[in-house]
């Protein structure tokens, strides 16, 4: 393959003749260049791990990580999260029999209202969640099933879809708008939070609908089509999603900045998640001015308006309330990971050290400049 | 289009053929043997083109090529459709193809359409571009030599004009000039030279620098006049191209309708130079494609390493593991799918589980493509580029003095380097250095021992020892520079004029170039001066003087071994096709005018009166009176001569030698013979008397012989000096410039005659009749003279002595002295083979003038057959070369090339077992064997000569038990130490008669048997094809890695035959190295490429390919545990276009980088510890088990770079490519410092290309996220790496995915290093530096280098 069919020796001859009018056939010597290079002498750092050299990293290593795992252990422990399945799988459960009934295109809105305590009060800002389990949001299919140029306002891409929107991308010879599988298995539950004080007073929890989202989602990714001036008109000759009870257009009607494809709740829904168990952002509730914590310790109840069928599959949904942290939320996974691995390398340094002394004493120079 | 040209050009011969056949009727006496049906389809016809023929010449040569060569293989038309054709039968582009086509089925689409061509496309650029440049360089280069311009005959202008090559056709006359190179295959037609031949160099075509001679067709008409198309009526018909370079046959019909044979000689190939002949005129018989050049023309070879084939089984595993992945895959997802009830995520929800499947499962293998190291194999080529690059370039590997680099011709066995187990050494010219030095001979069963030659060769040596190479390199450019001198003297024009002298001019400063110190080194300075033997030039000087014999006839020699010792020489001068030529003539011919000494008439009556048949010489003549004046004439001019041949090499040769001291000695050393001859005792009375003579003749020969001493002082003087002989072996340079140092000196060769001094005639014009050239079947070269003394026709034959005792008759009448001769001959010739020479038997036969006329017409009949020339030839010559008379015997000294010894001890202790496999004589061997430490002393040597099967058969059962007995060397694997032997170790010596029994099918295992617990085996007088065989039977039955290494057209086939095969470019021309993979000039430099070249080639290949099927499983399997949490479905977290470049760019350079650059051990160590090649030699380093362990080690990685981010995202808002991008970063900050760890060495290279690996993931992904707002659909990256990458969490993940993966690679190097010693010994070098190195040596020796290898890698196995 490498082969050239052709004599190379015979070409150097045949070009010394032929060159010899031109007088520029100078005798070289082939002796190969002495350079460190050409004659592999690069100064080299030849890296031999033996107990010797390494244990110094092992321990270095488990010095290093023990601390950050006990400080991303004690993070992940000062933030509070307060989680409420309301699934409605049990008959006890107040969602029981809108579970049951719920589908698709129930047109009367079953709400059903689910009773909670906070043990403890939520600083800073708490953010709310909807969590789904056992909702594959990334198989392979469902995934691909969503026309970028259309949520970018691309107004060709309006009018046809792409065709990974299959099967849901016409709908009754229109076009769907959001088209596919992910804008069409839309989350639809609402969550309303109220809190309960000592008299029994329900008073309803400001829940902010706006910033949920992915910045770059919002202001760089989707776009509504045309001159974003009447969302009615821009959407004119698309049909809402099968599953849809509301056109797109009349996702947020009061807020024209959160309505159409740039609805926030809909910018979520689209970022799929990566696993089956999922909780995604749903409202925030900001912080209160002074020193009163933003949802103070004592009874809340949930109102949730039951859209979302999800026993068919055997999913369940959840309420989750979280404060969070420069790390996130809640996972006391990564402290106690960083904590195990650095007593791991420290107790191997330990070893390391009892087999140097024992075995590895005759090297005494681990690295050798080249 | 070419295929149609070839078919019609078929057909038309077919119908022409009856024609044809009739026009050809083949000579008697052959015609049985010739079918025509062959012959018509295998003949071409030419005429001249414009000549009266022009018809003819029209119809015959319309299917002739003409002269114009397209080597390129596409023109920019096809480019792209053939090379993609070509690429397309590799099978791994249609694996790319079959993923990408397999993509583009909507149910199994995994990405998106156009990221699945791209790993296909880029391979496909890729080696398009490599194609494509390749192609481009041809084509530049066949430009400019379709372009050459040569001077052609043309019809208009009825004048030789300029035109280009690619213009010439079939039946042009052709006009060249010297130094011209010649543009197709001519027959040549005329010539300046008056005996109407011509020089020629093959170097373009062969890579032999000696001059080859040519000859004008015999018998043309228009001999001596210009010759032009008008006066050339002839008709040739030749055979159809074919690439045998060394064949020609057919036949020209001149006008009368004589038929003259054409042979090779007659043709100058294309490519070749013409030398020292001023202008010829050729007929273009082949052109362009089907010249013998271009067919000669093929590619370098492919050789498939065992590496690689090691390789394609964990290939396949790696597609088992696929498959299994795919169907775990597909299983699961059915699985999955059954027990769901209509999900909302289910898009296609009527399909049934088992169909799903059955998609996802083609999917998956989308998905996972990356598990099939296909770019690995594109990885190994680059890698062994780079690797032969570096072995190209090491200075340790060039030989100053011949400026030649060591020439790797097969590009893809350089890792088979690091694991060769038997190294089969041819002797002559691999061990030796087949500078051939005369030594010794006896003649008529007379030793002569020069014992000055041997000192003086001792001197030499010593000489060269102290003196460095350098100046001998620069003698020897000097006296090639007097070579190139011809060309002065030719018409050239002047701008050529100024070129040469300019180069010639360099040459002073730089070295010469190879070519130019090859051809010199026959001519060398210790080869030419040969200290003549008193005793035997004092018996010569007895013959020139031939009154003195009978003053006392004790010490006399006998008349008939004067006449022995006559013809000894004679043939040593005459026997050969040593070409003369000498840079003062442009032509190096007789000069015509040199009249015959005037006495010559009288010296040939006293030759006759001798008698020279030897028997009837058994009484000798007594002759008296001879004219006083006459004989003492002979013998002054015979005391000058010996002077002046002794003193001569020394004002001719070191004219340009730097160093006056050494100047010094060896003339007052060259000068001691002469004097010893001079004073000794018996010639006392001659040299007064010489002396007196002197005085006596001076008188009358001032006046008369003045001319004549004038001219003998011209041609002995300096030109003479400065004769050149080019030879086509060394021996045949040896003997010859021997045969000078007695004055028998061959001045100049025509076709037909020889010009020789001899020693008191002066020179004589022998009349060359026949040669009979050397062939390896015959083992001999004769020529039929007519012997310029007697007027016979005389058979002089040289060969090995096997071979002409053999066919030395004992006649009738003479059987006394002829056994005695023979039986001391005999006698010589094995002490000489003892002594370790070469030796060469000469003989001599006169013919009757009958018997020569009978033989000389079956010899005519074999030449001008077609068929069965070869055959015919050699039964003609057998028939002359019998009942040869023996005159003596040669010993030729082939001295050791330099640190052989060494090498082979190195190469020993290296666990390699050298064999060596020689045509030469069992003493010789055993004595060479000896020499070069192959055999020690106490080594037992088991000598196998049998006559007869069964006594071989029973021989051989005998010395397997007493091996067997013998308890070292029991295994070669186990690799036992030579010097930790208890015992003797055995070395086989077998002969080639008995070799043909053993490797017969019944003994074969015997032999094997017994071979393999010998240290060494020294096969000898073996036939190449006994060579091949015996490579052959060790290849295929003990399954081992073998090295064949020689330097001669004989030791080609073995060359071939072995896993590796080397060539040495030494003084027999090109054919070995042209058959090699890899061309070394000197055997020691087997040692560094073998030790540390191949030991470093197979680890980094072995390490390369470890590494990159880690990275590819350890990459592969994070998408594979990412099905289990997508419902096998096929998803991906990352990119598509991450997934598909992380293996086409990020990590692709740094594994070609640590194939290339890693220094397993340094490089000295290397040579001084060769135990270490040990380890890598029974592939201890790329075994299954490395294969698996780096699998597990792959899972295991990839297992902690999916579940820690998997565990800290669980539960949490995270999208798909968000939980993608920790992961892919992590893995490639694991996958690049893996390297690290595994590497041996860092240079900054290694540095900067593993920066820029994760630099350019992170140059890549960055920009995406920021501007793909709607591109690559399903997997979108706008804003995730950035968003990512600006959280605390990301740099938490990915430290700890790196660190937790990493640790128990990094654990495992440290305790295998602590606990394996060996693994230290690269640090060792550092200490032996400092500390006793005779404790590390001691400590190494005992290390078991060889023990049970954990299975890991690479750079800890050894």
């Amino acid at each position: 393959m490498m082969a050239s069919s052709y004599n190379a020796k015979e070409e150097d001859a045949h070009h010394s003749g032929a060159s010899s009018h031109g007088g520029a056939g100078a005798v070289k010597s082939k002796k190969p260049d002495n350079t460190a290079f050409k004659q592999q002498r690069l100064p080299a750092w030849q890296p031999i791990l033996t107990a010797g050299t390494v244990l110094p990293a092992f321990f270095v290593i488990g010095l290093i990580f023990i601390p950050i795992g006990i400080g991303l252990f004690v993070t992940s422990n000062n933030i509070k999260e307060f989680e409420i399945d309301y699934t409605g799988v049990k008959t006890d459960s107040p969602c029981y029999s809108c579970a049951k009934n719920v589908s698709w295109n129930n047109t009367t809105p079953c709400v059903c209202s689910m009773d909670f305590t906070l043990e403890q009060p939520f600083e800073n800002n708490v953010y709310m969640y909807y969590g789904l389990s056992n909702f594959y949001q990334n198989h392979r299919r469902y995934v691909k099933s969503r026309d970028d140029s259309q949520l970018n306002g691309d107004l060709s891409a309006l009018k046809e879809p792409s065709k990974e929107c299959e099967p849901y991308r016409k709908s009754e010879g229109l076009p769907i708008a959001p088209c596919g599988a992910i804008a069409n298995s839309l989350f639809n539950d609402t969550l309303e939070l109220f809190h309960i004080d000592s008299n029994g007073t329900r008073n309803p929890v400001p829940l902010v609908k706006q910033g949920i989202a992915w910045w770059t989602d919002k202001n760089v990714k989707f776009r509504n089509p045309g001159a974003n001036s009447n969302l009615t008109i821009a959407f004119q000759g698309t049909t809402k999603p099968v599953n849809w009870r509301r056109p797109v257009y009349e996702l947020d009607p009061l807020n024209s900045d959160n309505n159409g494809f740039i609805n926030e709740d809909f910018i979520v829904w689209m970022r799929t998640a990566a696993l089956p168990t999922f909780r995604k952002l749903y409202r925030i509730i900001s912080k209160k001015s002074g020193s009163n914590p933003t949802l103070s310790s004592g009874r809340y109840v949930l109102d949730v308006t039951y859209n979302y069928p999800v026993l068919s599959f055997d999913g369940r949904k959840r309420m989750i309330l979280s404060t969070i942290s420069w790390m996130g939320g809640k996972n006391p996974f990564l402290g106690i990971a960083y904590i195990t691995v650095g007593s791991i390398c420290f107790f191997l340094g330990v070893v390391l050290l009892i087999i140097h002394h024992k075995y590895d004493t005759r090297n005494n120079s681990p690295d050798i400049p080249n | 289009m070419e295929r149609f040209h070839w078919v019609q050009h078929r057909c038309r011969q077919l119908l022409a053929g009856d024609s044809g056949r009739g026009c050809y009727s083949p000579p008697d006496g052959l015609s049985t043997k010739s079918s025509p049906q062959s012959a018509g389809g295998r003949r071409r016809t030419v005429f001249a083109r414009h000549g009266p023929h022009h018809q003819e010449h029209q119809s015959a040569s319309k299917n002739y090529k003409s002269n114009a060569i397209r080597t390129t293989k596409y023109s920019l038309l096809t480019f792209i459709p053939m090379n993609l054709f070509q690429q397309f039968h590799r099978a791994a582009n249609l694996y790319f193809l079959f993923l990408a086509l397999l993509n583009w089925v909507p149910v199994v689409e995994a990405f998106q359409k156009e990221i699945t061509m791209i790993p296909l496309l880029v391979v496909l650029a890729v080696i398009a571009i490599k194609d494509a440049l390749e192609d481009y360089r041809r084509y530049v280069f066949d430009k400019r030599v379709n372009n050459n311009v040569a001077r052609v005959f043309c019809g208009f202008k009825q004048t030789y004009t300029e035109c280009c090559w690619k213009d010439v056709s079939v039946g042009d006359l052709v006009r060249l000039s010297c130094n011209d190179i010649i543009p197709a295959d001519l027959l040549l037609l005329s010539s300046s030279d008056p005996r109407g031949v011509c020089y020629i160099e093959t170097a373009n075509l062969d890579g032999e620098t000696n001059l080859k001679q040519r000859q004008v067709v015999a018998d043309l008409p228009v001999q001596g006049e210009e010759l032009t198309p008008e006066n050339f009526l002839s008709r040739i018909e030749c055979e159809n191209p074919n690439n045998d370079l060394r064949r020609f046959r057919g036949y020209i019909e001149h006008p009368g309708g004589v038929r003259v044979g054409l042979h090779n000689s007659n043709l100058l190939l294309r490519s070749c130079t013409i030398r020292n002949t001023e202008t010829v005129v050729g007929i273009v018989v082949y052109a362009g494609h089907e010249t013998k050049a271009m067919m000669n023309n093929s590619g370098s070879r492919y050789k498939c390493s065992q590496l690689e084939k090691r390789l394609n089984t964990d290939v396949l595993w790696c597609v088992f593991l696929l498959v299994v992945m795919c169907l775990v895959a597909a299983v699961g997802h059915g699985l999955w799918l059954q027990n769901l009830r209509d999900p909302v995520f289910q898009v296609d929800g009527e399909t049934s589980p088992v169909l799903a499947g059955f998609y996802v499962f083609w999917t998956m293998i989308i998905v996972l493509q990356v598990l099939i190291p296909i770019s690995l194999y594109v990885s190994i080529e680059i890698v062994k580029l780079g690797q032969i690059y570096f072995i190209h370039n090491d200075l340790d590997l060039y030989n100053e003095q011949l400026d030649s680099q060591i020439q790797c011709r097969a590009l893809n066995i350089t890792e088979d380097l690091g694991r060769v187990q038997f190294l089969f050494s041819d002797k002559t010219g691999t061990l030796t250095e087949n500078k051939m030095v005369f030594r010794r001979c006896s003649i008529f069963g007379v030793e002569y021992p020069h014992e000055e030659n041997a000192r003086r060769l001792q001197v030499y040596e010593a000489e060269t020892d102290k003196v460095a190479g350098r100046s001998v390199t620069l003698q020897l450019g000097s006296s090639r520079k007097s070579l190139s001198c011809p060309s002065l003297s030719c018409n050239c024009s002047s701008v050529s004029l100024h070129t040469l002298t300019a180069e010639s001019a360099e040459d002073k400063d730089q070295l010469p170039t190879g070519a130019q110190a090859r051809t010199s080194v026959f001519c060398s300075r210790m080869a030419k001066e040969v200290v003549p033997d008193p005793a035997l030039v004092q018996k010569l000087n007895w013959f020139c003087s031939s009154v003195l014999p009978l003053s006392d006839s004790s010490s006399s020699p006998s008349s008939l071994e004067l006449t022995y010792i006559t013809d000894f020489f004679l043939a040593l001068s005459v026997c050969n096709s040593v070409v003369v030529s000498s840079p003062g003539h442009a032509t190096h011919l007789v000069p015509k005018d040199q009249t015959p000494l005037r006495s010559l008439e009288e010296m040939k009556l006293m030759f006759q009166r001798f008698s020279f048949s030897p028997f009837s010489g058994l009484s000798p003549p007594q002759i008296r009176g001879s004219p006083r004046s006459f004989t003492s004439r002979l013998f002054t001019r015979g005391k000058a001569g010996t002077l002046t041949v002794s003193l001569r090499p020394n004002s001719a040769t070191y004219k340009s030698d730097t160093d006056p001291e050494r100047d010094l000695e060896t003339s007052t050393l060259e000068c001691r013979p002469d004097l010893s001859s001079i004073g000794d005792g018996e010639d006392d009375l001659q040299v007064e008397e010489t002396e007196e003579d002197l005085r006596e003749t001076h008188p009358d020969r001032a006046g008369e012989d003045g001319g004549a001493l004038a001219k003998e002082a011209d041609s002995e003087g300096d030109p003479e000096d400065e004769l050149l002989y080019e030879a086509e072996s060394p021996d045949e340079a040896a003997l010859v410039h021997a045969a000078r140092a007695y004055r028998c000196t061959l001045r100049g060769r025509s076709a037909d005659s020889l010009l020789v001094d001899l020693p008191g005639v002066g020179s004589l014009e022998v009349q060359l009749l026949h040669i009979l050239p050397f062939d390896s079947n015959r083992k001999r070269m004769s020529v039929v003279v007519r012997h310029p003394l007697t007027g016979q026709v005389v058979v002089y034959t040289k060969g090995a002595d096997s071979v002409i005792m053999d066919l030395a008759g004992t006649p009738t009448g003479a059987e006394q002295v002829c056994s005695h001769i023979r039986k001391q001959t005999q006698r010589h010739l094995d002490a000489y083979a003892r002594e370790g020479l070469r030796t060469l038997c000469i003989a001599k036969k006169v013919l009757e003038e009958e018997e020569y006329e009978v033989w000389m017409k079956r010899q005519l009949l074999a030449e001008s057959s077609f068929e069965n020339r070869e055959e015919l030839l050699l039964e003609s010559a057998q028939r002359l070369e019998t009942d040869l008379t023996l005159l003596g015997t040669t010993g030729i000294v082939d001295r050791l090339q330099e640190d052989v010894p060494e090498t082979i001890e190195a190469l020993q202790r290296a666990g390699i077992r050298v064999w060596v496999l020689t045509g030469d004589k069992q003493e010789t061997a055993v004595n060479v064997a000896y020499a070069c430490k192959l055999l020690r002393d106490n080594d037992q040597l088991l000598t196998a000569n049998c006559g007869s099967k069964e006594a071989c058969a029973a021989l051989l059962e005998e010395l397997q038990q007493e091996v067997q007995r013998g308890h070292c060397w029991t295994d070669w694997s186990s690799g036992g130490q030579l010097s930790s032997s208890s015992g003797t170790s055995f070395v086989l010596v077998i002969d080639g008669r008995t070799l043909d029994w053993a490797l017969q099918e019944g003994l074969k295992s015997s032999f094997l048997e017994t071979s393999r617990r010998c240290k060494a085996v020294i096969c000898c007088r073996s036939t190449p094809l006994q060579k091949s065989q015996v490579v052959q039977l060790i290849r295929d039955q003990l399954g081992v890695m073998t090295l064949a290494v020689g330097d001669g057209a004989n030791d080609v086939s073995m060359i071939q035959v072995a896993d590796v095969g080397v060539g040495i470019s030494g003084q027999e021309g090109m054919q070995a190295v042209m058959s090699s993979d890899f061309a070394i000039s000197r055997f020691k430099h087997l040692r560094k490429l073998l030790l540390v070249h191949g030991r470093w080639c197979y680890s980094r290949l072995a390490n390369m390919i470890l590494y990159f099927i880690y990275k590819n499983v350890m990459y592969v399997n994070l998408l594979f545990w990412y099905q289990w949490f997508c419902g096998f479905s096929g998803s991906v977290m990352s990119i598509s276009w991450v997934l598909v470049l992380f293996n086409l760019l990020f990590t692709s350079v740094p594994p070609l980088v640590y194939g290339v650059l890693d220094r397993h051990t340094a490089a000295d160590i290397l040579m001084e510890r060769p135990q270490i090649y040990r380890a890598a030699q029974t592939a201890k380093v790329y075994v299954p088990s490395t294969f698996w362990i780096t699998v597990l080690d792959a899972f295991y990685q990839s297992l902690v770079c999916f579940f820690l981010p998997y565990f800290a995202f669980a539960d949490s808002d995270v999208g798909s490519l968000s939980f993608g991008s920790p992961i892919n970063a992590s893995a490639l900050l694991i996958i690049l410092l893996q390297q690290v760890i595994e590497s041996n060495t860092l240079t900054w290279i290694h540095v900067l290309v593993l920066v820029l690996s994760g630099g350019s993931y992170f140059l890549f992904v960055l920009p995406f996220s920021v501007f793909c707002v709607t591109c690559s659909p399903p997997t979108n990256p706008l804003g995730v790496e950035t968003l990512q990458m600006s959280q605390p969490l990301f740099y938490f993940l990915c430290v700890l995915t790196t660190v937790t993966a990493l640790i128990p690679r990094l654990l495992f190097r440290a305790l295998y290093n602590t606990f394996h010693p060996a693994a230290v010994l690269r640090s060792e070098r550092y200490q032996s530096r400092t500390q006793c190195s005779n404790r590390s040596h001691s400590r190494t020796n005992s290390v078991p280098l060889c023990a049970d290898n954990p299975g890991l890698e690479t750079s800890s196995a050894s």
